[in-house]
């Protein structure tokens, strides 16, 4: 981000509060950058000569005659094939003690793709994970998020994703990430032999959380360099977006906003939109795939959150602990790839999408037959089958630590069933059964 | 003399403008930022500020900006070449856009005014016209366009001048009326409506009678739609609003599809993009594409303008309608567009109502509605616009206000359910719940009869007793366990299922599967509830899962093949000998 075309400075600040500044000023730009006592802010609002900022890392301690300078800009990233390898914090600073690389500018959170320059989605990305690959399988130029209680492993699985997903970069945007977290994907990505591929941008628990409101749109518009401009698979990782939303919150609630349901602000589907819809197959091969963190509170999807992440996203891979075999699985039922239908039982075996429905309609009927028992009634012959079949399907498919490829997870698929049920019990069509049921 | 005036503050996309002569609500202005003109439309006037939403991002503009104002409302074009096409909120043409991105400032003409096309004349110099009479017909896409007397037309006006059938340029004058007192109005092919104004010009709206047939089963045989009735579907994410909603609009016995994205995934518009120019439209034996006109203002498409492109939608459905042809508009999703007008009724600090939707959020929602209908044309003809939005419900509850709104002006209500989603129980749309309000029309029942069975009715509620009866006798059994109930209560709930299973079941992406011709689910209707009304008899209740679940196995192999194929006699007679026959059979 460019600060040296320091152009006009004023001294009088005429009203502070939590967040933002306000002071005369005139020819200034909506959307503006300016430094207020060294620190970043951006003009939010204008009326008359009276302009107002938002100070990203809050305004304690900044005093009434604080120098205040406008830099002549909106937000900006400059880009460059140098950019790989590196880590950058919210503002596009590097935190190692190289220089930024230098490129061309280009202002964060740019305008949409025309939709008539999309392709629709068609390559898959297979992970091994069964939860994935087989129920929910996910394409290049896709967003889905892992819905995620705070204990859950969703920065390790992630980082599985990223590693197996076979992309050109893989683009990290931290927002309140631990110490811990940050270190802990360093790490891996050395170890897995990718960090020349990685494009880290990380705003820690350390950082004000306000700072983090630029992180999507910088990792984004780095995204977009890669694979617009170089034609470029780009996978990136967004990790915390619900993190991300309460720094939204913080600053609405800070400008007196009219709060919407569980207070975040009023535009939070769309403000959320604009960073996931940036996720794209293009017409030639570059693509942008974001896979996102959104962690729950207590499994609580009606949350505003997750709720208008779910309604902004290609599905939602629900990450859990299986209380009976204690095993992490991908939630058969509340998660869901929108796009999978492109691709199975086309790209990949006939049977993929009959038999991925049978598995999880025989679950189902697993979770009525718990219920019944919990409740203390006997259980059928068919119940008793289920909840064996349930078992087995979690801990030999399901469960995240199990490692397979499509069609192996395809034939354990018809193997667990076969050894539980009748054909005629799983609405599977006559002729994939007579092709792929094993007695 | 055109008003100008100058940016006097803002915050986001709503500027606050000075302007130096009368302006009026809703009219349209362009904001000069840097090298772009931005288009924005005056929502508010307070004294001498005009509140002006701009329909772009508006960072970078300064104060003291200047604006320039048009006089004009937000107008839809209308005229041949508008089918296919995509369009934005605005009614911009995005394949005529250069680049990848939406950049701002971006407009395109709604449709090429040098474009040729045969036109025919319907009426003689001198005959005498009122708005919205047809003048003259082209074809588009095998579709007849009819040319019509302007709609803003007063009283009658004499035809002074028609041209000869021949080839013209749309923008070409094709026609010349003189009103009585001596106005004259040019006809071309092209016109424009200002789109927030329901475009009328019509005889008079009649009460819905015939069916929309859909052929999907749950819609059609339970839960019917008319031709010119509206209707909804609420529903939490991924329960399978879009998906049923394509499905209507791919398989709906309708002349024109209009399909409103509204600020929902923009690969969705893309998945239709890409299937439409592929799909054929039995009717026709066209592609669907053809048909059909999409407006795509996807989520992170500027706001306003997402507010914006329902009503263009409705506006080119209107203009249809008012051909004399079948519109179908769907919309995905309304709540976006109320979500639109929240954000844009805090900005300008009106008075909130519930969940911060603005106050008048119902009457908005009611307004727009009472614009699909089924219409008699002033020649006598009929015309429809049937109007199917999806409502996304804040946390999947429908005790929101848009849902509330929404339910109080649609007259189909299409719940989908996030339990029969979990368990992938598609289309979702829960069977009790839902209602279709036509099912009481007496004029549908008589033309049902008349047209299409005399039983179709009775089976709609038959089939709602039935999944009814299955509800009640499953709380039953979940409360008292398996054996604490008769094996009536065990029959009576996999009556239902079978009814669920077969039935309201229906996969929209087996080729087969996704379109049921009203024949067929006539057939399966009379076969599936002559298997509900069969006494079976069972010793033990543990008998009855094995029974019906056999016999939905076959019934689902049934679903799968082609109406009367030998395939699907040979499992017709299978499930025939399973079913009918005398209970000793039953194990
Ligand atoms: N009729 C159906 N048949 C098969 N699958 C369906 C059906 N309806 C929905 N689905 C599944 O549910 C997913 C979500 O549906 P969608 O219509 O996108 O949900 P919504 O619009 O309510 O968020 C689809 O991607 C598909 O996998
Ligand atoms: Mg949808």
């Amino acid at each position: 981000m460019q600060t040296s075309v320091i152009n006009r400075f004023y001294t009088d600040i005429h009203h502070i509060t939590k967040a933002t500044i306000s002071l005369r000023a005139t020819g200034i730009g909506n959307e503006e950058l300016a430094l207020v006592d060294g620190r970043l802010a951006q003009v939010v609002k204008m009326e008359g000569d009276m302009v107002t900022l938002q100070v990203f890392s809050g305004t304690e301690g900044i005093a009434n005659d604080a120098k205040v300078s406008f830099l002549g800009t909106a937000p900006e990233l400059e880009v460059d094939e140098r950019l790989r390898g590196r880590f950058f914090n919210a503002f596009g600073k590097p935190l190692d003690e190289w220089p930024a690389p230098t490129g061309r500018k280009r202002e964060i959170g740019g305008p949409p793709v025309n939709p008539v320059r999309r392709k629709q989605p068609n390559t898959p990305i297979f992970t091994g994970i069964a939860g994935i690959d087989l129920n929910n399988t996910i394409l290049g130029g896709q967003k889905i998020p892992f819905f995620a209680d705070p204990d859950q492993p969703y920065n390790e699985v992630m980082a599985t994703v990223a590693l197996r997903a076979k992309a050109d970069k893989i683009i990290l945007g931290g927002m309140g990430l631990s110490n811990d977290d940050l270190l802990f994907f360093k790490d891996t990505f050395r170890r897995a032999g990718v960090l020349d591929k990685i494009i880290a941008f990380v705003n820690t628990t350390e950082d004000p959380p306000v700072e983090r409101l630029l992180v999507p749109d910088m990792v984004l518009t780095a995204a977009e360099f890669f694979a617009v401009d170089k034609d470029e698979q780009v996978l990136v990782l967004l990790t915390d977006m619900t993190l991300y939303a309460d720094a939204l919150s913080i600053v609405s609630n800070r400008m007196d906003q009219i709060p919407s349901k569980d207070s975040m602000p009023g535009s939070l589907y769309s403000d959320l939109a604009r960073i996931y819809e940036k996720a794209v197959q293009f017409e030639g091969k570059g693509s942008i795939t974001i896979i996102a963190v959104t962690t729950l509170n207590q499994g609580d999807i009606t949350h505003a959150i997750p709720d208008n992440t779910g309604y902004i996203t290609e599905g939602q891979l629900f990450l859990r602990k299986d209380s009976e075999t204690g095993k992490v699985i991908i939630d058969p039922f509340r998660s869901l790839s929108r796009l999978k239908q492109l691709v199975i039982g086309k790209q990949t075996r006939e049977d993929h999408p009959q038999i991925m429905n049978a598995c999880i309609r025989l679950y189902a009927d697993a979770a009525e037959a718990r219920i019944k028992k919990e409740n203390g009634f006997e259980l059928t012959d068919y119940d008793i089958r289920t909840l064996a079949y349930a078992r087995d399907y979690t801990a030999e498919l399901l469960s995240i630590d199990v490692q397979m490829d499509m069609d192996e997870m395809l034939n354990k698929a018809w193997q667990l069933i076969s050894k539980h049920f009748q054909p005629d019990e799983t609405g599977i069509r006559q002729e994939l059964v007579d092709r792929y049921w094993m007695n | 003399m055109k008003v100008r005036g100058t940016v006097q503050g803002l915050i986001a996309n709503l500027v606050q403008v000075k302007p130096d002569g009368p302006v009026r609500q809703n009219e349209i202005c362009y904001l000069q930022a840097g090298e772009d003109l931005l288009m924005g439309e005056i929502i508010k006037i307070s004294g001498e500020i005009a509140f002006v939403q701009v329909y772009d991002s508006t960072r970078g503009v300064r104060i003291g900006a200047e604006v320039n104002f048009t006089g004009d409302l937000l107008e839809v074009t209308l005229g041949p070449g508008m089918l296919g096409k995509k369009y934005d909120g605005l009614q911009s043409d995005l394949d005529a856009h250069e680049g990848t991105f939406l950049l701002r400032g971006m407009r395109s003409p709604a449709l090429d005014v040098h474009q040729k096309w045969d036109f025919r004349p319907l009426v003689q110099t001198g005959s005498m016209v009122s708005a919205g009479a047809w003048l003259g017909e082209i074809t588009e896409n095998g579709l007849p366009h009819k040319i019509m007397a302007p709609f803003s037309m007063e009283g009658q006006g004499k035809i002074a001048e028609i041209k000869p059938a021949g080839e013209y340029k749309a923008a070409d004058t094709v026609a010349e009326i003189i009103m009585t007192d001596g106005r004259k109005h040019a006809v071309t092919m092209v016109s424009t409506w200002p789109s927030k104004l329901a475009l009328k010009a019509y005889g008079r709206k009649i009460r819905p009678f015939k069916m929309l047939e859909t052929g999907i089963r749950t819609i059609d045989t339970v839960h019917p739609m008319l031709e010119g009735g509206t209707g909804f579907i609420p529903g939490p994410f991924g329960c399978g609003k879009t998906v049923l909603q394509q499905a209507i609009a791919k398989q709906a016995k309708a002349d024109i599809v209009v399909i409103a994205a509204c600020g929902e995934r923009a690969n969705e518009v893309v998945e239709i993009f890409t299937e439409f120019p592929e799909l054929d439209d039995p009717a026709t034996g066209r592609k669907l594409i053809e048909r059909t006109i999409i407006i795509a203002n996807t989520s992170s498409m500027p706001v306003a303008a997402r507010e914006a492109s329902v009503y263009t939608a409705m506006t080119i459905c209107e203009y249809y309608r008012n051909m004399g042809l079948r519109v179908l508009l769907l919309a995905d999703s309304t709540s976006r567009w109320a979500q639109a007008l929240r954000e844009m009724s805090n900005r300008m600090e009106d008075l909130p109502g519930p969940d911060a939707f603005p106050m008048d959020l119902t009457a908005t929602i009611a307004a727009f509605y009472a614009r699909a209908g089924y219409v008699e044309l002033t020649n006598g003809k009929q015309g429809s616009i049937t109007f199917i939005g999806t409502v996304s419900p804040a946390g999947g509850n429908l005790k929101e206000p848009v849902t509330e709104a929404t339910k109080k002006a649609a007259r189909c209500f299409y719940a989908l359910s996030q339990r029969r989603a979990d368990s992938k129980r598609y289309p979702a749309v829960d069977p009790i719940d839902s209602y279709s309000k036509y099912l009481e029309y007496p004029e549908f029942r008589d033309y049902m009869k008349e047209h299409v069975s005399t039983r179709w009715i009775a089976h709609a509620n038959e089939i709602k007793n039935i999944l009814l009866r299955g509800k009640e006798a499953a709380d039953q059994i979940n409360i008292l366990g398996d054996d604490g109930v008769s094996i009536d209560y065990h029959m009576q709930f996999w009556k239902s299922e079978l009814l669920d299973f077969i039935l309201l079941q229906q996969d929209a992406f087996d080729e087969v599967d996704m379109f049921c011709s009203v024949t067929r689910q006539e057939f399966m209707a009379d076969l599936l509830l002559q298997i509900c009304q069969t006494e079976y008899h069972f010793d033990h209740f543990s008998e009855v899962r094995p029974f019906f679940r056999k016999m939905i196995n076959s019934l689902k192999q049934l679903n799968y093949a082609i109406f009367e194929s030998p395939g699907f006699n040979r499992i017709l007679e299978e499930v025939r000998s399973m079913a009918i026959q005398p209970a000793e059979k039953s194990i």
